[in-house]
């Protein structure tokens, strides 16, 4: 455990992270290493205990609730995952469907709200202008606003935008052109789409996204752009050659959280979307718990909450280091 | 001579209206979708908006200004909903808030020294496991503990029941009505604004959810603090507790107090952990500003009185963000020193 050579060793790295110094193990009596052992485990059990918990409803195949705890799984059974996976909630939507749904959703946003504010956090990140502070505090304040508290307008907004056959057997796009009697049969409505509903929730996600990306390129040296300025480069260059690559970690990171964010977003596609077939995972989940979940197994429900929980822990778990990161020089730097 | 010259000042108004361009599409969109349902709001909080305008809008014939109407009703309770008080609900949002980051932060802060010890065994199994609450999504950790909590089947009466088991002796079952009781069990507690047994449900579970963040923020600050500071300090003499104070106290402060701002606004709004778990039940006692945001909009539909609530939570947003940025823009002066 003292010598350099250990450190590399990844077993001995992993059970212990400090082995730079002589003191290794041994500057610790064991009292104290027992005690220290001690605490660290009750903090683990209850670390664990909602983990355990879960997970182990899961794996069961009773579908009647628990009547005493149970934290280690005593079978292994699939049954819930398979009827979770068959038939998610007692709508007409496959969870191929809700998937797709949740996915194509915070893809989208992550996607769009990163593009549109990657420019702007270099605008403010590197230029002097007038107007600059104003402007700034323009793309902040929306932050200050939740969701919910633009939902009536955007809800108006996307709901004039709608497609509808004409009697007459034309198609009219509102707000352009509307059918001679006024009227039609509806065939696609923003609000009541994912689409609609992505370009609401971008418009919470973009302030974040310029903010975290300013205080990254906030600290990233100007050297190598001057260089390439004097190396004739133009600003537009600059930017695509020198900056995009430089940020590529934080723009990952800056994606990640958006996706993350949307993909349990809640309040606007609960308000906006009616029909089953554009619901999402963090919806269904909803639907699995509290007032309407009496007639819903509670294994299913664990099961349900496993599969939305996994890809994000398993992601999240793979940037660790990077977001956290991200996230304090983005606090610090403001 | 000239030609240079001329090319000169085109590059330099290239460089004055770059900027500009760099930031059109965002303002462009948030032009859209941002700004403009910004000022829609705060237009329709002076109109009696309700379900029926939802077609026309602004357009609607009936549509009337009623001055600072809904201003008013929220703030004097004069609104028609059972158990709502504007101000108690503020007080509840800012008690809430504060509650869960003094309690999280120092949590954080001795785990991670714990955690930091030289020569702890199983340092890295640790690790790994005390940062899986930050990695599960908060909707699904909302949803398990409403499960946990629940009164008949839920792990947590379970769990009670098998320690008072264990210790006492007492094997009757425990049926703790965590999302139902209203009586508060710590009366007087916080005074105008009655602490129901949801709150401390809520409270544990955002416990479990928050800490790791704080941890995680304050392992990576204490890994930057020189280890010859505390060798320095114990060769003079200073006593494990003495070090924790004058060295690793300070010295995390940096790195902290943002955090502590950051956790501070994001317990502030809530929405998806409150709603999922209580829904600001029971008798709206653990209502947020912005579950009861939702519930003018989703349940009872008064948009004009929503939009007037949204303006205001916009108004407190905007005095905690002042706030919060003074704190902030101090520990920076407080590095810089």
């Amino acid at each position: 455990m003292t010598t350099s050579s250990d450190t590399k060793n990844p077993i001995i790295r992993f059970m212990n992270m400090n082995t730079s110094g002589q003191t290794g193990g041994r500057s610790l009596p064991l009292w104290r290493q027992l005690l220290l052992q001690l605490t660290a485990l009750a903090i683990l059990a209850s670390v664990m205990f909602p983990i355990m918990y879960i997970v182990t409803l899961s794996f069961s195949s009773k579908t009647t609730r628990p009547s005493q705890l149970e934290l280690i799984p005593k079978e292994i059974s699939f049954v819930a995952y398979g009827q979770v996976l068959d038939r998610p909630t007692g709508n007409p939507v496959t969870f191929a469907e809700l998937l797709r749904n949740s996915f194509v959703l915070s893809l989208g946003v992550g996607l769009a709200a990163l593009g549109v504010a990657v420019t702007a956090a270099y605008a403010f990140s590197r230029f002097k202008f007038k107007m600059r502070e104003v402007l700034m505090i323009l793309v902040f304040i929306p932050l200050l606003m939740p969701a919910v508290g633009l939902s009536t307008p955007l809800y108006l907004l996307l709901n004039q935008v709608q497609v509808k056959q004409c009697a007459e057997g034309t198609i009219a796009v509102q707000p352009i052109t509307t059918c001679a009697d006024g009227k039609g049969r509806l065939q696609f409505n923003l609000r009541d789409s994912l689409f609609g509903v992505g370009i609401a929730m971008t418009a919470s996600a973009l302030p974040f996204a310029v903010w975290n990306l300013k205080g990254y390129l906030d600290t990233i040296p100007r050297e190598l752009e001057e260089a390439a300025a004097i190396d004739g480069a133009d600003a537009n260059q600059t930017f695509w050659r020198i900056v995009i690559p430089l940020a590529m970690p934080q723009l990952a990171v800056t994606f990640f959280l958006g996706f993350i964010g949307h993909w349990q977003e809640f309040v606007l596609t609960w308000l906006f979307l009616s029909q089953p077939k554009d619901y999402t995972l963090a919806m269904t989940l909803y639907n699995m718990t509290g007032q309407y979940a009496n007639s819903v197994p509670w294994n299913r429900f664990a099961a349900m909450a496993v599969i939305v929980a996994l890809p994000v822990a398993v992601v999240y778990i793979a940037l660790q280091k990077q977001i956290v990161g991200g996230l304090t020089t983005g606090s610090v730097k403001g | 001579m000239a030609a240079a010259q001329s090319s000169f000042s085109k590059t330099k108004r290239q460089n004055a209206v770059l900027p500009y361009l760099y930031l059109l599409p965002a303002f462009l969109i948030m032009g859209v979708i941002t700004f403009y349902p910004l000022i829609y709001q705060v237009i329709i909080s002076f109109t009696n908006f309700e379900t029926q305008h939802l077609l026309l809008g602004m357009r609607s014939p009936d549509l009337r200004f009623i001055g600072i109407k809904n201003y008013i009703d929220i703030f004097t309770a004069a609104l028609p909903v059972e158990n709502f008080n504007f101000f108690r609900v503020l007080e509840f949002n800012f008690w809430w808030a504060l509650s869960n980051v003094i309690l999280h932060v120092p949590a954080g802060v001795m785990i991670a020294t714990l955690l930091n010890t030289d020569g702890l065994w199983l340092k890295r199994i640790y690790r790994a496991a005390y940062v899986l609450p930050v990695v599960v999504p908060p909707l699904v950790v909302a949803t398990v503990w409403t499960n946990i909590f629940d009164e008949r089947y839920g792990a947590m009466n379970q769990l009670l029941t098998t320690l008072s088991g264990t210790f006492l002796g007492n094997f009757d079952p425990i049926y703790i009505r965590w999302f139902e009781d209203v009586k508060p069990p710590i009366p007087g507690f916080l005074p105008g604004a009655p602490l129901t047994l949801a709150y401390y449900a809520m409270m544990i579970a955002n416990f479990w959810l928050g800490w790791p963040f704080m941890s995680v923020v304050a392992t990576g600050a204490l890994q930057s603090i020189p280890k010859d500071l505390y060798e320095a300090a114990s060769i003079d003499g200073a006593t494990g507790g003495q070090q924790f104070w004058n060295i690793t106290v300070p010295l995390l402060r940096p790195a902290m107090i943002p955090a502590a701002v950051y956790g501070f606004t994001l317990s502030f709004n809530l929405f998806n952990f409150v709603f999922f778990m209580t829904g600001g039940g029971p008798a709206r006692s653990t209502e947020l500003l912005v579950t009861f945001a939702y519930n003018l909009v989703r349940n009872l539909r008064w948009y004009g009185v929503a939009a007037a609530f949204a303006v205001i939570i916009f108004a407190v947003a905007l005095v905690v963000f002042l706030i919060t940025n003074r704190i902030t823009r101090a520990t920076q002066n407080y590095m810089e020193a």
